[in-house]
């Protein structure tokens, strides 16, 4: 990241200004990813003129970071009006798509209409394992044309490998493949829960062995290994004040239905635009407003963790596993692979004997138009412990 | 014969207005850059249509304490250097169609 982003960044932070939005047009798709965590029938996805508006709404709230996906975005038969009306709005626009319906023409239009970057899914070199994946036979063909179209045109391509047991050991080919594409590549290695609750997809994480193997890769790594993997130091009284991430902060997320959440990863429903301004809820959500309180003095666990500063804990999936001030169980584990020493939270499981995956989940849910609650709900995961 | 120059923003860029500044984002290579508060009524102002120095003149002469002769000279360094990464488009005409263009019309 630049320093300029890093800049501008704070002085959004300082501003209140939802720098960055990430808003999925449907959760509709031509894929049927074994890891995916969304209902892909459509419950009622905000129109086109809905969502011309938001995007007027988030202009005028100064969101300049756009990132536009799904679901697969191109199942949206309005898209390109939608792009084309996001483009008006002078949005940075990053698009996630799985490639698949991005002929010649698409391609052109994209193009033609600036977009910054388009990220796309690639599980594997070998087709049959990507293919296996996607449960789309072809996928893997028609996502590598796709990306042949956009990179023709000059469009940056970013290819996101996520790591499971079924691609374990095929994210050197991936990156190969990245390369000879001339596109970018990033790994990411947590599966998360689906948004029914349904946890079994857990078990599609790759084991620690292998997670350790990964973290010990220097070619995969930007910083030098012994630093990454490096015992750490533990917070001190300077670290307390330092925020979790961007979520809530400078970052948001909006369902096709309307819902805002701090972040696509962080299900607490924050309001729904279709009751309330966008910078109403941005502003005044209590809900946002109690994610931004929220600093690492405020976690219990963390906060006396030794991995307190460098651990890349995710706030939306400890508030899945019960608590947003608590540990993620899954962040805890990429710690312990990293430089093999067992967070607070580990070590507390451990003393309890707890199973792997055997913690509270809290359910994706949007807010019920009559309730009016915006209370998630927690619910038991006894039916879905690995 | 004129030497108005006139100055439009491109429309391959994103750019948006934080605090006093604008960020402004090159869709040819992502580069992004920062305007302050003084370069920012530039940009707010380059519609094709009004002329640089109409805008030196009316936006920036009336806001902030400088000479007329030293504020146009600034403004013309400011907007050929935005041409040249492809931001504005600046043109000896009034330019009427929307500019993704790199540089200078004639």
């Amino acid at each position: 990241m630049s320093d300029l982003f890093l800049e501008m960044t704070a002085k959004a932070l300082k501003l209140n200004v939802p720098i960055s939005a990430h808003l999925d047009l449907t959760y509709r798709c031509n894929e049927r990813c074994v890891h995916c965590y969304l209902d892909h029938h459509d419950h009622g996805e905000m129109t086109t003129a809905e969502i011309k508006d938001l995007l007027d709404q988030m202009a005028e709230a100064g969101v300049f970071y756009l990132t536009i996906s799904g679901g697969e975005i191109m199942m949206r038969r309005d898209f390109f009006e939608i792009l084309e009306h996001a483009r008006l709005r002078t949005f940075c626009i990053k698009l996630k798509t799985n490639g698949i319906l991005i002929r010649k023409q698409e391609a052109d239009r994209i193009k033609a209409l600036g977009v910054e970057s388009v990220q796309v899914s690639i599980y594997s070199h070998i087709p049959e394992v990507h293919d296996a994946i996607t449960k789309l036979p072809g996928s893997l063909v028609q996502s590598i044309e796709a990306m042949r179209r956009l990179r023709a045109h000059g469009i940056q391509i970013t290819i996101a490998n996520v790591l499971m047991v079924q691609n374990v050991n095929d994210f050197e080919g991936v990156r190969a493949l990245a390369a000879e594409l001339g596109a970018k590549f990033t790994m990411d290695p947590t599966i998360t829960p689906m948004m029914d609750g349904d946890r079994a997809v857990l078990d599609l994480n790759v084991d620690e062995a292998k997670l350790r193997e990964v973290f010990r890769n220097q070619s995969l790594i930007l910083e030098p290994i012994e630093e990454v993997c490096a015992p750490p130091l533990g917070p001190g009284e300077e670290d307390m004040d330092q925020l979790p991430c961007s979520a809530g902060h400078t970052a948001c997320y909006v369902s096709p239905y309307g819902d805002v959440y701090p972040c696509v990863q962080f299900p607490l429903p924050s309001g729904n635009v279709r009751q309330m301004k966008f910078i109403d809820i941005w502003r005044d959500s209590p809900q946002l407003n109690e994610v931004r309180g929220i600093t690492l003095r405020d976690m219990p666990s963390c906060s006396k963790c030794t991995h307190g500063v460098t651990c890349t804990r995710c706030p939306g999936l400890a508030y899945m596993e019960g608590n947003m001030r608590g540990p993620s169980y899954q962040d805890c584990e990429k710690s312990f692979a990293r430089t093999g020493i067992p967070s607070e939270n580990l070590k507390a499981r451990k003393a309890s004997s707890l199973p792997r995956h055997s913690v509270q989940l809290v359910q994706i849910q949007g807010l019920q138009p009559a309730a009016g609650s915006m209370t998630a709900q927690a619910m038991e995961s006894s039916q879905l412990s690995a | 014969m004129s030497n108005k120059r006139y100055v439009a923003r491109s429309t391959a860029i994103a750019a948006r207005v934080l605090g006093d500044e604008t960020m402004v984002m090159s869709a040819v290579n992502s580069t992004l850059f920062t305007l302050d508060e003084v370069a920012t009524v530039i940009w707010e102002s380059a519609d094709g249509a009004t002329p640089l120095e109409d805008i030196v003149t009316n936006k920036i002469c009336t806001q902030y304490d400088i000479a007329p002769e030293i504020a146009l000279k600034d403004a013309e360094g400011l907007v050929e250097g935005l041409a040249e990464h492809g931001l504005v488009v600046l043109s000896d005409k009034p330019i009427t169609q929307p500019t993704t263009s790199h540089g200078v019309n004639k």
